[in-house]
């Protein structure tokens, strides 16, 4: 046995630390993020229609709770997270065919992604409060 | 024709061939370019909300690779252009964790390029600063290093583009030798994993394995790749899978020698790649493709292999 000093691991360069978010890495990591965040959605969907389902005593709490600031602001991330996935998922599906990726096609839907999901966002809200009344 | 500057300083016209080319090198008109649309990935990024995502500093870092303060090395007196370099640094003889240090860099007294930052800090200030270099044009890939949050070769990035101060680390998520220098050795095993040469069942002609030029231009825009890595350490799914994944490098070469007519092993490639982690951890996020210092594209040669693979099946 060679009496050498135990080897130390060699560090490892920072990587999320500090490279820098670009068009790509954000969009793919939000539309991950918005999976997720839209499973969770998906169980208090199913909470509000088991309390539609239930009675009016249950129905009205929960619906006291939705017009709450909270529930309004969750309500915004659910359909914002909902355009945000819609918008990637044709993205990546326009990807999976094959098409769209020189550089500037991916910057061009990248930033179309975004516009439109934002647009869709707003128009749904301006919808539902003029038919809510 | 394409007007680009070389390193010194002096005017070369050369035409393009190959739309792969069509938008490289256009710096004459960097003023029209839009910030919003990159179109070539030589574009350095400026539009950003944030400049690294908002993690803490020493996020999942393990003891041994978090970074301290290092020391700031000040500009010479009577320097009238100085900009500040925060440069990674590690020592492995010294026992010590990775630090930053500050150099203030004279800026009448250097080259326009960071590789020349690189030389006049490791001439003038601190002769132990270690880095790789070799041709200084761009074509070899060794000083391969992520500068201001993105990667790219220090030869070909202008100083001028960069922020203050400008932070230099190695590539991202490699093991570190000594300050700049990653080791490389896991990221080229996995490139030799991928047998990126001729294989042939026929046996060798008299003269060269002929192609038509149809053959050979389905090669352009993946056989000049450098192996600079600067694709492989930018890809967040080769940096939680970078063990089993292979990365944008290596899958460009086996596609290069997919579409190579010459070879004649094109089942038992793409069986070696229909693998849930060697191939299809690719989630298509395209960070290679934007930071590729060369202008390829690998995010659409593994989509040509995924192509490939589905094809095959019916």
């Amino acid at each position: 046995m060679v009496n050498s000093t135990p080897k130390r691991t060699r560090p490892l360069s920072p990587n999320i630390q500090i490279y820098r978010p670009q068009l790509t890495s954000v969009l793919s990591i939000a539309n991950r993020i918005t999976g997720v965040v839209l499973s969770i959605y998906a169980v208090a969907l199913v909470v509000w229609l088991m309390a539609a389902a239930a009675g009016p005593h249950a129905h009205s709490m929960i619906h006291v709770f939705i017009r709450s600031w909270v529930g309004q602001i969750l309500l915004l991330g659910c359909t914002f997270s909902f355009f945000v996935r819609l918008c990637g998922g044709i993205r990546h599906l326009v990807w999976d065919a094959g098409y769209g990726f020189d550089l500037r096609a991916i910057y061009t839907s990248g930033w179309t992604m975004v516009a439109v999901s934002t647009a869709l966002t707003v128009i749904t809200w301006i919808t539902s409060i003029v038919l809510a009344g | 024709m394409v007007t680009t500057w070389n390193l010194l300083g002096t005017v070369a016209r050369r035409s393009t061939d190959g739309i792969y080319l069509s938008n490289w090198h256009t710096t004459v008109d960097k003023g029209k370019r839009s910030v919003m649309i990159i179109k070539s990935s030589d574009q350095v990024p400026r539009a950003t909300l944030l400049k690294r995502f908002p993690v803490p500093r020493n996020f999942g870092v393990a003891p041994q690779s978090r970074i301290g303060r290092g020391e700031t090395w000040p500009a010479p007196a009577g320097a009238v252009r100085v900009k500040s370099f925060e440069i990674y640094r590690y020592d492995p003889d010294s026992g010590g964790n990775p630090h930053l240090d500050t150099f203030e860099v004279d800026l009448d007294d250097c080259g326009p390029m960071v590789l020349d930052a690189l030389f006049w800090i490791k001439n003038k200030v601190d002769s132990t600063l270690t880095f790789r270099r070799s041709c200084r044009e761009g074509i070899c890939g060794s000083c391969a290093m992520n500068i201001d949050g993105a990667n790219w070769l220090a030869c070909t990035r202008f100083i001028s583009d960069l922020a203050t101060p400008a932070t230099i680390y190695p590539l991202a998520n490699m093991r570190i030798i000594k300050d700049l220098v990653p080791d490389l050795t896991h990221v080229f095993a996995q490139y030799h994993l991928i047998e990126p040469w001729l294989r042939s069942k026929t046996p060798e002609p008299e003269r060269e394995r002929l192609q038509s030029p149809e053959e050979r231009n389905k090669l352009d825009g993946f056989y000049e790749c450098i192996l600079c890595f600067c694709c492989t350490s930018g890809c967040p799914s080769h940096w939680w899978n970078g063990e089993r994944f292979l990365g944008p490098a290596v899958l460009l070469q086996a596609n290069r020698w997919l579409v190579d007519s010459r070879d004649e092993a094109t089942d038992e490639r793409l069986d070696g790649l229909e693998d849930p982690f060697r191939l299809y951890r690719c989630h298509t996020i395209l960070n290679c493709t934007r930071t590729c210092p060369k202008g390829l594209n690998p995010g659409k040669a593994i989509a040509n292999i995924k192509k490939m693979l589905i094809d095959r099946r019916s």
